[in-house]
């Protein structure tokens, strides 16, 4: 069964993308994309690796720039940001990396607890305490608290990763392969996760994968990056709806292979 | 071939040099990140005490011993503690705490900073609103430049302790009489320039491996050449300084 996209506010996009490059010497990784992501909206970017879909939110979160073209986010154009409004800029994203990223030397409880004090000072010790444990508790992971995340199995160190970038309470999340190396049961609830945190924390989100099933459960709208453009966009369905060998190479490689 | 790895050389330096610029310009921006330096000075300084105990201590023997035949040739083995003091407080302890920390703590931040590269947790720091520069590189490069001056110190009254327990088994020469002769040989100078010395290795140990790991690549291969690479350089850098060092301490003795 479909989502359903009442959530959307279609009148206010938080991304707006024209034409954006990116290369990395002689090769051209993006090559003219134009996208908007709307309010509310969870996104999918679908693509075969290395077509540049893990290049276009870091360009969103400012980790990479751009070579040509606008990219714009919650109104502010990333480019012309200077380094103190880009840091403010992105405490309102959330980017979920595809290995977790956890920070290795310290506690679940440190790792969540990192963004928080370097970025909201005044908040009392009862505060923050009671700020990891709501975030916790919302990616089912309590029990972890004290635990270093080599103690983690793959998809509770993704899930870390994700209360991680909640707990500054972003408007817009960044999911980079967010069930890659994941077991179909694990994939699942990751999938069950992202759709929870679109309904309980408001957010418009950006997922890039290669996995069909995370698209088709995830995705509002899905959006495929070939050769560098965005070729095809719409619902599941609309996109696989199609004759081009590559589309249906995808197509075949996930549910068939 | 050779004019093009003359080229990445030059590039290289030119980077470090950019590094160096944006440690200095960081380092005076808020916020401070005391509680790091405080835990990188724990972790540099007290976590290796054992290891520097142990070489500074053996290398007070080892040197007294070999420095005693020739003395003895001169009839001159009373003057083994002023030879100890000086070529301890003015040389070794820096010298044998540089070389032991870049081995030690160089290659340790170089793998921690290159192994948290190349797993992204340095990029989660930056899209979570952290400066990652000032986080991790100001502050071990900090704590080095403080810790390894102290740790120095620590080197030389050791290396000055094994020096004496030898003497005393050789000569009989009494603790007052020994540390006396110390400190009558060993000028203010000797102990201000061992000071700057130990803090510019400690500066040298800290930026390389910060360095090293910070702009490592190419996943866990580049972990280990970033380790690597921030031992060889480090103790090389520290090979030049000493003997600029020595060289402008000499011109200052006239």
């Amino acid at each position: 069964m479909e989502k359903q996209l009442s959530h959307i506010n279609y009148q206010n996009p938080v991304i707006n993308i024209v034409g954006l490059r990116k290369s990395f010497g002689d090769l051209h990784i993006l090559r003219g994309v134009d996208l908007k992501l709307f309010e509310g909206e969870n996104l999918v970017v679908l693509g075969r690796s290395g077509t540049g879909k893990s290049v276009l939110i870091k360009i969103v979160s400012g980790l990479l720039s751009a070579d040509e073209g606008s990219v714009n986010v919650l109104g502010q154009e990333v480019g012309d940001l200077d380094e103190k409004a880009l840091m403010s800029l992105r405490l309102r994203i959330g980017f979920s990396f595809q290995n977790s990223a956890l920070y290795d030397s310290m506690t679940v409880r440190e790792n969540l607890e990192f963004p928080l004090v370097r970025n909201k000072r005044s908040l009392t010790r009862t505060e923050i305490d009671r700020e990891v444990h709501e975030v916790l508790d919302s990616v089912g992971l309590l029990q972890a608290l004290n635990q270093m995340p080599s103690e983690l199995s793959g998809g509770q160190r993704k899930r870390i990763g994700i209360a991680r970038t909640l707990i500054l309470r972003p408007d817009i999340m960044l999911y980079d392969e967010p069930t890659a190396g994941l077991d179909p049961i694990t994939c699942t609830e990751i999938n069950n996760l992202i759709n929870e945190v679109q309904q309980i924390y408001k957010t418009s989100s950006i997922i890039i994968t290669h996995d069909l099933t995370c698209a088709k459960e995830v995705g509002d709208r899905i959006v495929m990056l070939l050769d560098g453009k965005f070729e095809r966009q719409g619902r599941f369905n609309d996109i696989f709806d199609s004759d081009d060998a590559r589309v249906k190479a995808f197509y075949d490689y996930n549910f068939i292979a | 071939m050779i004019s093009k790895k003359i080229d990445q050389k030059l590039i290289q330096l030119g980077d470090l040099h950019h590094f160096i610029m944006r440690f200095f310009k960081e380092l005076f921006m808020p916020p401070y990140e005391f509680k790091e330096i405080i835990n990188q000075c724990y972790e540099i300084g007290v976590k290796s005490l054992p290891l520097i105990s142990l070489t500074g201590f053996i290398t007070g023997i080892v040197f007294t011993n070999q420095s005693r035949p020739s003395l003895e040739d001169f009839g001159a083995t009373a003057m083994l503690p002023s030879l100890i003091a000086i070529a301890i407080v003015r040389a070794l302890a820096p010298l044998v705490t540089a070389l032991i920390a870049a081995g030690k703590v160089g290659s340790n931040i170089g793998a921690e900073l290159g192994s948290m590269k190349v797993t992204e947790q340095i990029d989660a720091m930056e899209v979570s609103g952290t400066n990652p520069f000032k986080f991790l590189v100001v502050s071990r490069v900090l704590a080095t430049t403080v810790m390894i001056p102290i740790l120095s110190c620590y080197t030389g009254f050791v290396g000055l302790m094994g020096s004496f327990l030898n003497v005393y088994q050789h000569e009989s020469v009494s603790f007052i009489s020994f540390f006396d002769q110390v400190f009558e040989t060993v000028t203010f100078l000797d102990i201000f320039q061992a000071i700057i010395k130990a803090a510019f290795f400690g500066f040298t140990i800290g930026i390389v491996g910060c360095y090293q790991g910070y702009n490592s690549s190419k996943g866990t291969e580049g972990v280990g050449k970033a380790a690597n690479a921030a031992v060889v350089a480090s103790m090389f850098l520290i090979f030049i300084e000493e003997q600029l060092v020595v060289m402008i301490v000499q011109a200052i003795r006239g």
